[in-house]
């Protein structure tokens, strides 16, 4: 199977019903998607397909249909994302074990929707959970990137 | 031996005895400080400048023992270090260092002794001093109880100040200019002439010198990073997927495992039938292991399956293993011959309430699950020599222990390397994970094993925070609130927790009765009754551990108390509080909230206090009830920990305390069924999510004495403060988390 992940192709040879996750972490080594639940419960393991934000846990590997994106992909160290800026700015990581899938969620979000009402924010970042509570960060991290990217 | 010496003789061990000689802490009982432990693993050219710091050719390295469980103990701790050390934490490297009995925790042996946190008597003070020589005996290297920032506050304040002082003094060597003309800043040594000497250069020379022990703390007034926004050192590796934590390790030839255990806690294994799940891709060996299987396989997914797979052949719990019947025996816990403590009892409770008209209440808790969103993972390596256990734990030293007793290896030999944890709130507190692992590579030699847990299995073999029931009285009088008669009944985490360390528990367990006892009101009729519940399932302690429920159970009793008599909860409060940080966290909390003023229709504030960890926290919460049910409008906080070294990040463990609180209080709760937790994933225990999160407005004051932790104490207050606003706004006095047994949320 071959699968293209932040830019790179990769011919894996796994089970079609193996969840992109598991390729991810294990078999391609990229580990910032993360297994917090494995049933689309804690948004810890979102990526992107083809730009879109998808929990990771739950497609199969077989039933990807484009390029995808991790957090490695979106943006590094030295060469941030503005929305890992904001989440840097605003120090909104605690324990940062959900932080990678909130920042993906939170890109994607940010890319079909550049300027979001707060209840729009609320309603598109409440399916990934942080047990640590940095939700007061996390929404005002998303309204400092959205102004971010604007002035891109 | 040959080679310890040999580093030993030109490395420099300072610090110890500048600690040891009684800066931070009382020494009448022991001497020395022990051996550096950083000294053994010496490479060429490096220096370990005390317990916390090491410089060779390529810098700094700051050693942050106290675990990172998404707290920001490791960044705290390196500044505490660069703050005297005059360097910047973002050129340092962090390493959490070996297991030690140098690292140990000197503070939290105080918190399971009955001394309130507000008593400065000589009994307390005693009582104190034989928490820090216990720890230090025991050399317990342990995180846990808020205590990172009140135990290490002057050690690494003072580790970093000896390190600084002994740099200068090789200077001072190699240019004979005397020490008032020499300062420090960023790594280096100024010259007069402004030519800079860096640390790094002058480790070498500063081994071979005696080192400098007298040295003077700053002055807050002079501090650069402490007291204002810190970064985190933490923020861009976990904003960028960079951070390693245990799950995510890799290693040339590792294999993953996972294991499945009789979810019916304790029941143990009778036996199981591999023989689908051996055929299974990628599945190299199923082996039983103790309670129940182990799967290795080539990757995570396939571990998992192979280990559904596997049919097991479970055995009966022992313990009681229906929730009604759980509670049952936590009710009958009420008698004499249970009764475990009775800490507060002023005036005459008896007396009073003969002839008052008696306000009765019966409250009651929910087990809960710790559910770090990291489920529990570890890597082992076992040879012939060593065990490598790579893991986020709160407790390396008996990981070290207990691998020894599992393997018959010398503690010496088995390496323990602390990592980020993806969260704990107490359940790394725990080891049984790593056990597991340890059995494994016993049958796996020679081969790096990741073991990692299914999120179901960390559900239904977590070791969670007790139930509880409280049944109280009291009376008012005069408007005013006269009498507070509180009995609580639970097992002890004491007990369970202990015994799973090796260690006995000797008197009555203080966590039963934990920021229930111990809180600064003088109500003229006061008594807190522990009972003690006879130990039924494995239990452990939870973020702010006994004052997680009891916070609920006395200021539900409390709020109770004031409108029974009329009296504003406030008001009466401050009216019956002595301790004066305390006041001023309620003062700042009604004057936050605009305490008194209309909320309008259907809208409601609720107050609580809990002084828990040595912190006074007051919350209040605004609610509305609407149609489709309560919505949580705001919140407000104000705590005191006495000096607030980092206020962002102050904030952030008050916002994330509340929400921990909140969440749990309004849909969580473990209950059993023929032992087996009922809630195996993330669907049936949610918490709070975004979209239900409140603002959340946070004070902190620093009128405290002693500098406190906040990682906990912001936790307690929160559930009560949401019941006692539901029943503001809708007059219904709910006494039974979860709070959605009986009203719906928004």
């Amino acid at each position: 199977m071959k699968l293209t992940v932040n830019g790179t192709s990769h011919e894996v040879d796994i089970e079609d019903d193996m969840p992109l996750l598991w390729v991810l972490r294990d078999e391609l080594g990229i580990t910032g998607p993360k297994y917090g639940c494995g049933i689309a419960q804690c948004g810890a393991c979102t990526v992107h397909v083809d730009g879109i934000a998808v929990r990771s846990c739950q497609l199969a590997a077989g039933d990807v249909d484009g390029d995808i994106t991790t957090i490695e992909g979106l943006g590094t160290p030295s060469a941030l994302h503005a929305v890992q800026e904001a989440w840097i700015d605003l120090q909104v990581a605690q324990c940062g074990y959900c932080q990678a899938g909130q920042i993906m969620q939170a890109a994607s979000f940010l890319d079909l929707n550049p300027t979001p009402t707060d209840d729009q924010i609320d309603a598109a970042m409440s399916g990934n959970l942080c047990r640590c509570g940095s939700y007061p960060r996390i929404r005002a991290a998303v309204k400092t990137a959205a102004t971010k990217l604007k002035g891109v | 031996m040959g080679r310890v010496k040999t580093i030993a003789r030109r490395s420099f061990l300072i610090g110890s005895a500048a600690i040891a000689g009684g800066v931070a802490f009382g020494t009448y009982l022991y001497k020395r400080e022990g051996t550096n432990p950083l000294l053994a693993d010496l490479g060429p050219g490096q220096t370990a400048i005390t317990p916390y710091v090491i410089i060779d050719a390529n810098g700094v390295t700051l050693i942050t023992p106290r675990a990172d469980v998404g707290q920001g103990a490791w960044s705290m701790q390196a500044y505490l270090i660069a703050e005297e050390l005059d360097i910047d934490p973002a050129t340092a490297t962090l390493s959490p260092g070996p297991a030690s009995a140098i690292y140990y925790n000197g503070v939290v042996g105080a918190e399971a002794m009955p001394i309130a946190a507000t008593s400065d008597t000589l009994l307390a003070r005693t009582g104190r001093s034989a928490a820090d020589v216990m720890g230090k005996l025991m050399g317990l290297h342990i995180t846990g109880g808020s205590t990172t920032v009140p135990d290490m506050y002057d050690r690494l304040r003072m580790a970093g100040a000896v390190a600084r002082e002994t740099l200068i003094k090789a200077a001072m060597a190699q240019t004979g200019l005397p020490r008032d003309q020499l300062s420090t800043e960023n790594g280096c040594i100024v010259l007069p002439d402004g030519l800079k000497l860096e640390y790094i250069d002058l480790a070498a020379a500063a081994a071979e010198i005696e080192p400098v022990q007298d040295v003077t703390l700053r002055d807050p007034s002079e501090w650069r990073y402490l007291g204002k926004p810190i970064k985190r050192t933490d923020m861009v590796a976990k904003s960028t997927g960079t951070q390693t934590y245990g799950i995510d390790m890799q290693m040339e030839g590792m294999v993953i495992a996972t294991t499945r255990t009789n979810p019916a806690i304790g029941g143990g294994m009778v036996g199981f039938d591999a023989e689908t799940a051996r055929t299974m891709r990628g599945v190299q060996a199923v082996m039983p292991i103790t309670g129940g299987i182990a799967v290795v396989a080539d990757n995570t997914w396939r571990a998992f399956q192979a280990a559904q797979a596997v049919e097991c052949d479970w055995g009966p719990s022992p313990y009681i293993g229906d929730s009604a019947d759980q509670f049952a025996a936590v009710a009958a816990s009420f008698t004499d011959e249970m009764q475990d403590s009775r800490f507060k009892d002023e005036g005459d409770v008896v007396a009073a309430l003969e002839g008052a008209q008696v306000i009765n209440a019966e409250y009651r808790i929910p087990y809960l699950a710790h559910a770090p969103l990291e489920p529990m993972s570890v890597v082992v390596k076992l040879t012939q020599t060593r065990l490598d256990i790579w893991t986020g734990t709160q407790i390396p030293r008996f990981v070290q222990a207990n691998a020894a007793k599992l393997t018959g290896m010398d503690a010496d030999d088995i390496h323990v390397h602390v990592l980020m944890s993806g969260g704990s709130f107490g359940r790394r507190l725990e080891d049984d994970y790593i056990a597991q692992a340890v059995e494994i590579a016993m049958q796996l030699p020679d081969t790096p094993i990741k073991m990692v847990w299914q999120r179901e299995e960390d559900f239904t073999h977590d070791f969670p925070r007790p139930l509880a029931i409280a049944r109280a009285k009291g009376s008012t009088r005069d408007g005013q609130v006269d009498t507070f008669d509180l009995a609580i009944a639970a097992p002890s985490v004491a007990e369970s927790s202990l015994a799973r360390l090796g260690q006995p528990a000797i008197g009555p367990d203080v966590a039963i009765v934990a920021g229930a006892w111990d809180q600064p009101f003088h109500i003229p009729n006061y008594r807190v009754t522990g009972y003690r519940t006879p130990a039924m399932l494995p239990i452990s302690s939870w973020r702010s551990v006994g004052a997680s429920g009891n916070g609920f159970l006395h200021e539900s009793f409390v709020d109770e108390l004031c409108h029974a008599a009329g009296a504003d909860p406030l008001a009466e409060r401050l009216r019956l509080c002595w301790h004066d940080p305390s006041r001023k966290v309620l003062e700042a909390v009604g004057e936050m909230s605009d305490w008194g003023s209309d909320l309008g229709p259907n809208r409601g504030r609720g107050l609580a206090f809990t002084l828990a960890f040595g912190v006074p926290v007051a919350e209040v919460v605004e609610v509305t009830s609407t149609d489709a049910g309560i919505r949580i409008d705001k919140v407000f906080v104000a705590a005191d920990v006495g000096r607030v070294l980092d206020p962002l990040n102050f904030e952030a463990q008050l916002q994330g305390a509340v929400i921990f609180g909140l969440g749990h209080a309004m849909n969580c709760e473990l209950t059993y069924q023929d032992g087996i937790a009922q809630q195996d994933n993330f669907h049936a225990y949610e918490g709070l999510r975004l979209y239900q999160t409140p603002e959340i407005t946070v004070r902190g004051l620093e009128n405290g004495d002693k500098i406190k932790g906040i990682g906990e104490p912001g936790v307690p207050p929160a559930a009560p403060a949401l019941a006692n606003a539901i029943f503001a706004a809708t007059g219904k006095r709910i006494r039974e988390l979860p709070l959605s047994k009986s009203v719906d949320f928004v």
